[in-house]
């Protein structure tokens, strides 16, 4: 930034000192050719000088306008017309003075003359070069590869030519000829880019011709005033070389001029079909607002708006609605310059001579529809086209369009309303699976709160006896389960066990589980007969428990003193007891139903209580279904049949080893750790 | 997967359950049960001879309905249960709950008889 700055200076500094030293070389020269003398200064030095200010004013330009990346059309060409108007004002103020000066000997002498002439020189070439270097912009705009190499001759042409005229080889009339056709016919090529005016609006054309001419007014003065100046001081002195003659600043001053005329005309021609160029822009723009209005924390409402708007400023139409029909509840009415009365009123016209609501995109019903129109009395509408907004295949709304102007719509609005009419259903959708996922996330949130909830109501430690020794283990699938297995003492010589499966998953299975530990550590203290804790038990989950859910479970009550296990199932898994004095292992089958399922004080007629007296030695067995249904690799299930197998030739075993048995078979069998239910086993082994 | 198929066989629909009933698809068998009756049949007979596994959200369906039945005075019955499915009926309890038999031509006559 500071080196370009610096940059900037120097150049300038360069093109003022090289303009200083030409001014008085130039002048020197002159002089001493009036009084015959020999000058002092080589005859060279004011053209070499000439060459080295409009090299460093060409920099000048280069740095101060190429690459200043914020200017726009309108700017480049302000900047044109605001250094025309300095150099302009102060030629003329130059020439003020001398009127000023009026009689004296001063303005009619030729040195002075020279020197003005030299100033108004400088100034006009440094219009000229902060035109060519904005042309320059304007022309490389949407540029090509062969475009860019173009105007690389053309520079390097220009800096030959500016060559040629300091050192003063006469070529044959031939060559120059065909320079001059070769450089011209590069200024006509370059002159017909202008893809650049098709991006003014409106008022920037207007703009801009403005300032092209004035443009052609500052070259136009110039021109005039330089050539009358060079032709009075020629007429004094052979020395003198006229603007004409340098063929470089002829170049260039062409070069400006037809370019200026081409975008003037260009611009002019370009006038009436801007609005459309406008409109298809803004279309755009609207298009982009309606695609990304739903990024921005916008509600589906804005979307509508967005739609509505956007459609109606495309089009030009005069009034608009949006119908939404919402999901089941009453439809929604955006209006635009109409009231809701009016529409209703054409709605129902529309439907009284049997024209179908929304218009399929693809049949020609638009035409059809105003047609329907003119038989409205007191509509001010002459024509009407409809969209639907379709959401997931479904339409969820219509958008109305209408002008007051007969067939005023044409093929092309409608093609870009259908399309604005699709995208905000598109925008609509992805607003609606951005709340799905999101609601989809939050319940999955919900549901690793209930894992954890489901986790913390199973004990961190069981009861154990110098009877008996209890081992469980418990594992939940991703989907909670409602697994629940527990251990109370009742008093020295009882202690009450429950395991039970509530049906259903998720929060609701977590609560209901949590409901039945309530239940058995407030029955359970009270050492009930377990078909009485059953009962109760069910009475009380009636109350909780919705139409269709039930818990099985089975409750046992251990007597240490007795030696004896009383016990009730109610619709749980049959338990699998080892006899140790009979070797005999098998499922103890017997009468119960589910807690929850029987809402009267029938369920006394559905629980029995069962006793059996243990022995040492003695291994039962509690699980859940997730065991005896869990899948095999080729689909058939755990069983009955295996899990006796599994417990068969281990009941030696200290019960946790049994239980890490099984589970391992089971393990094996499913051939994954992935589970699909929850595992819940209990193993007890008396002593 | 399940499909439920529904026909009708003097004055009683008989309910067709083909596949599994788990978590999701005992919703069609309830909207099935709830269109039976509220049509009006007072007989329903469901065929389970094609139904392969069903879960404790299936079961809790027919239980669902074991008081509204009692109150409207209409009669189910099951036949064709697969020995594992029977099972699942027995442990829960719900054998006692329900009506079943092994073919359809007993399930007729256990109809009929109650409906009288």
């Amino acid at each position: 930034m500071l080196k370009t700055k610096a940059l900037i200076r120097l150049a300038f500094l360069g093109a003022a000192i090289s303009w200083l030293i030409m001014v008085f070389a130039d002048v020197t020269v002159l002089f001493s050719d009036l009084k015959g003398l020999d000058p002092d200064v080589p005859a060279w030095l004011p053209r070499v000088m000439l060459d080295a200010f409009i090299l460093c004013l060409f920099y000048y330009y280069k740095l101060r306008i190429e690459r200043d990346e914020s200017l726009n059309f309108t700017d480049l060409l302000w900047k044109v017309f605001a250094t025309g108007l300095i150099v302009t004002v102060i030629s003329l103020a130059i020439r003020f003075l001398g009127f000023l000066l009026g009689n004296t000997p001063l303005p009619a002498n030729v040195l002075y003359q020279d020197f003005v002439y030299q100033i108004d020189l400088s100034l006009f070439l440094s219009f000229l070069l902060a035109a060519f270097t904005s042309w320059k912009r304007l022309i490389l705009y949407q540029k090509s590869k062969w475009l860019i190499r173009l105007w690389r001759v053309f520079e390097i042409s220009l800096l030959v030519v500016l060559l040629y005229d300091s050192i003063l080889v006469a070529f044959s009339e031939g060559v120059m000829t065909f320079t001059y056709i070769v450089i011209g016919v590069m200024v006509l090529i370059l002159s017909a880019n202008m893809k650049w005016v098709a991006y003014l609006n409106f008022r920037q054309k207007w703009t801009s011709l403005l300032l092209l001419l004035l443009c052609f007014f500052y070259l136009g003065y110039f021109l005039l005033t330089m050539s009358a100046e060079a032709e009075q001081i020629a007429e004094k002195s052979s020395v003198f070389m006229s603007f004409y003659g340098h063929v470089f600043n002829l170049v260039l001053c062409i070069f400006v001029l037809v370019y200026a005329s081409f975008s003037f005309l260009v611009i002019l021609f370009n006038l009436p079909t801007s609005s459309v160029f406008e409109q298809k822009l803004e279309e755009v723009i609207n298009y982009q607002r309606i695609s990304q209005s739903i990024q921005t924390e916008q509600n589906e409402e804005s979307v509508y708006r967005i739609l509505l708007e956007s459609s109606v400023s495309s089009v030009f139409a005069d009034a608009a609605w949006l119908e939404i029909r919402g999901e089941g509840s009453e439809a929604k009415t955006y209006t635009y310059q109409i009231t809701e009365k009016e529409s209703e009123d054409i709605r129902k016209h529309l439907q009284q001579n049997q024209v179908r609501g929304v218009l399929e995109q693809s049949s020609d019903r638009t035409r059809h529809l105003s047609k329907h129109l003119e038989g409205l009395k007191g509509a001010r509408f002459r024509s009407i086209m409809s969209f639907p907004v379709i959401v997931k295949g479904e339409t969820i709304g219509t958008l109305t369009l209408l002008k007051e102007l007969p067939e005023a719509f044409t093929k092309e609005m409608t093609r870009i309303v259908s399309t604005f009419a699709n995208q905000a259903g598109i925008s609509i959708e992805n607003f609606r699976l951005m709340g799905e996922a999101f609601q989809n996330e939050r319940y999955k949130e919900e549901l690793k709160i209930a894992k954890t909830v489901q986790r913390s109501l199973l004990p961190q430690r069981l009861e154990q006896d110098v009877d008996f020794e209890v081992a469980a283990f418990s594992e939940s699938a991703d989907e909670v389960g409602g697994d629940y297995y527990d251990t109370l003492r009742i008093n020295d010589h009882q202690v009450g066990i429950i395991i039970a499966d509530v049906s259903g998953k998720g929060t609701t299975a977590a609560f209901h589980m949590s409901q039945m530990k309530g239940i058995f550590h407030s029955l359970g203290q009270q050492a009930l007969d377990p078909s009485e804790f059953m009962i109760r038990a069910n009475q009380a989950l009636v109350y909780c428990l919705e139409r269709g859910s039930f818990i099985s479970a089975t409750y046992f009550a251990l007597n240490t003193q007795t030696k004896k296990i009383h016990y009730a199932r109610a619709g749980h898994c049959p338990v699998l007891y080892y006899r140790s004095a009979t070797g005999e292992l098998a499922y103890l089958k017997d009468k119960g139903t589910a807690l929850g399922m029987i809402r009267s004080r029938d369920y006394c007629h559905f629980v029995e209580t069962n006793e059996i007296t243990y022995a040492p030695g003695d291994v039962m067995v509690l699980y859940t279904d997730g065991i005896t249904e869990a899948k095999g690799a080729k689909g058939d299930e755990f069983g009955e049949e295996r899990l006796v197998e599994a417990v068969r030739g281990h009941v030696h075993l200290p019960p946790k080893e049994i239980e890490q048995h099984i589970i391992r078979q089971l393990y094996n069998f499913s051939g994954s750790e992935d589970i699909n239910d929850d595992y819940t086993l209990m193993v007890i082994k008396f002593r | 997967m399940v499909q439920i198929r529904r026909l009708q066989e003097e004055g009683a629909d008989i309910i067709a359950i083909i596949g599994e009933i788990d978590a999701s698809s005992s919703i069609e068998l309830d909207l099935t049960i709830a269109k039976s009756v509220g049509e009006g049949f007072h007989k329903i007979l469901v065929d389970c001879t094609a139904l392969e596994y069903i879960s404790s959200a299936g079961l809790g369906v027919f239980m669902s309905y074991i008081e509204e039945f009692k109150d409207k005075h209409i009669h189910m019955v099951l036949f064709g249960l697969k020995e594992k499915v029977a099972n699942t009926f027995s442990i829960l309890g719900l054998a006692d709950l329900l009506h079943i038999r092994s073919t359809k031509p007993e399930a007729k006559q256990l109809l009929n008889e109650l409906s009288v």
